[in-house]
């Protein structure tokens, strides 16, 4: 008890105190979102200049690099979250990192999506078996490793705890896996192109860009702690049962 | 430029707004979903604790 | 302290060996895997060469997918693991035994087989020696990060898919490792760097993974 008054952040870690919180924020940062992503849609499309290279192609860009940079954001996230939740058992962080997964794993498939919408026009083809797209293709299955084995495993504690492991374990790996999906590229030259998206970025795109990025991470704040929320509700409704039928089994 | 003009953006329409329409419908499919599940857990702690209260002063009168 | 690891080897040999059936269907699965390349795709000489490594690295991966059910399973039932544990002995200690018996047990098999599917495949005999070798350096560490998925899905009914999707990510660097190390020998360039990675990646998940496998099963088991 006398850690919670040492240290005001731990106070934010049970979930009692953030349900009100999340309450005030989540309509803040859903605006927040919503505002930020029509201007950086009206800079993006409006003001932003065609590419004299790639045409207007290139306008996916404001919705793909946001959408990669999140997947990536999100998954180290989840794992510090999973670390937390792990070593000090802080139940508030394994609810989190649970929250995290489903919107990480959306704007993992959105960057794979968009990578695909633009290489059509840019390269020819949906799809190259290109470093950047292959490791987010992994980065895929690692979202939906940990989303499986959390509802595969029937015992909650148990259940979080494994997939807190897992996504530790993948975390470790990301990097491993990058490099050696970079390697694996330069030794079949045949499939890779060389693209210099960025080369001639103006600071118009760059806003957009940014703008565009920012409203993705109020969407996924908004987003996640809602559905931190209704899992605080769930988990809070199974204690209450539990503990109903264990007052009737004494009665 | 006309309206025509801005949705075909130069013969690429069709990978532009594919790409935003998925983001928005994915978007609001996540959101709405969030919410209504936020929502339905809510609806039924508020039922069972109502329920168990019930029975709890139930069991007290008797 | 060397006689009790030989004696648990042994304990964990035999315990894998009372259940032949199993090797045959990991051994049989890899034969058949690496004979459907060819039907799938094509017979010409060239091609098959050409995909040869890919083929027989991704048939002996799957293998060892296939073989991971088994390592701890059976132990859930007759509680022989949760005995070892208690063995005044270090748990990681005790699972490195039981993986490298695993190994001895499951891919060893394969990898006498592979210059086998080698010679089937049309590749000549250095190209052989570096794809054997390649597996030999590249299946423990194979089985020994399977092992973490094998141990996070403990008990878990019809778990297969799950594994495969756990293990996928963590299998692809090794993978590529193991069947470039076989492309460059193909088009005569050096393996010295390919095998000293993957020497490196053998003597980091020795070191690391009966740690992880450890605290995957703590969470799981206890």
């Amino acid at each position: 008890m006398s850690m919670t008054r040492r240290i005001p952040w731990m106070k934010y870690a049970s979930a009692s105190s953030f349900y009100p919180l999340a309450n005030r924020l989540v309509p803040i940062f859903m605006g927040l979102a919503i505002v930020l992503a029509v201007i950086g849609l009206y800079v993006g499309f409006f003001v932003a200049p065609i590419d004299y290279q790639q045409g207007n192609s290139y306008r996916i860009m404001f919705l793909h690099v946001p959408a990669a940079w999140m997947s990536m954001f999100i998954y180290l996230l989840l794992a510090v979250y999973a670390i937390i939740s792990l070593v000090w058992r802080v139940k508030m962080a394994d609810i989190m990192a649970y929250s995290l997964a489903p919107t990480g794993a959306m704007f993992t498939f959105l960057a794979l999506l968009t990578g695909a919408l633009w290489g059509r026009p840019t390269w020819g083809t949906y799809w190259i078996w290109d470093a950047r797209l292959t490791s987010e293709l992994l980065l895929l299955f690692l979202y939906l490793g940990y989303m499986g084995l959390y509802s595969a495993i029937p015992d909650r504690q148990r259940a979080s705890r494994a997939a807190s492991f897992l996504a530790i374990v993948g975390v470790v790996n990301v990097p491993i896996i990058y490099f050696s999906v970079v390697w694996w590229n330069t030794l079949h030259q045949g499939s890779s192109f060389s693209v210099s998206d960025g080369a001639s970025m103006t600071s118009d795109m760059l806003s957009a860009l940014l703008l565009m990025t920012f409203a993705c991470w109020a969407y996924a704040i908004a987003v996640v702690l809602r559905r931190a929320q209704a899992v605080i509700l769930e988990r809070k409704k199974v204690a209450l049962w539990a503990s109903q039928i264990s007052r009737k089994k004494e009665s | 430029m006309g309206i025509g003009e801005f949705f075909h953006m130069g013969g690429h329409g069709f990978y532009i707004w594919g790409s935003y329409g998925t983001a928005l419908f994915l978007m609001i499919v996540e959101a709405t979903w969030v919410a209504k599940r936020r929502n339905k857990a809510k609806k039924e702690l508020e039922r069972m604790e109502a329920e168990f209260a019930r029975v709890d002063n139930q069991g007290m009168n008797r | 302290m060397h006689r009790m690891l030989w004696k648990l080897f042994n304990r964990d040999m035999a315990l894998f060996m009372q259940r032949k059936q199993d090797i045959v269907t990991v051994l049989g699965f890899f034969l058949v895997a690496v004979a459907l390349f060819p039907l799938g795709i094509s017979s010409d000489p060239e091609l098959l060469r050409e995909i040869a490594p890919g083929a027989i690295w991704i048939a002996a991966l799957f293998s060892t997918v296939l073989a991971l059910d088994r390592l701890f399973s059976e132990d859930m039932d007759d509680g022989t693991l949760e005995q070892q544990l208690l063995m005044p002995l270090p748990i990681s200690l005790v699972l490195l035994v039981r993986l490298i018996a695993h190994w001895v047990v499951t891919s060893l098999p394969i990898i006498v087989l592979t210059p086998v599917m080698g010679v089937q495949f049309g590749l000549n005999l250095d190209e052989i020696v570096i794809l054997t070798f390649s597996l030999l350096l590249g299946t423990p560490v194979l089985v020994l990060l399977g092992a973490i998925g094998a141990a996070l899905t403990v008990g878990l009914k019809s778990s297969g898919g799950l594994v495969t999707l756990l293990l996928l990510p963590l299998y692809v660097p090794v993978l590529i490792l193991g069947t470039s190390s076989v492309s460059s020998v193909m088009a005569g360039m050096e393996v010295t760097a390919h095998f000293s990675l993957m020497g490196a990646a053998l003597i980091v998940s020795l070191v690391l993974s009966p740690f992880a496998v450890a605290t995957a099963l703590k969470i799981t088991i206890d």
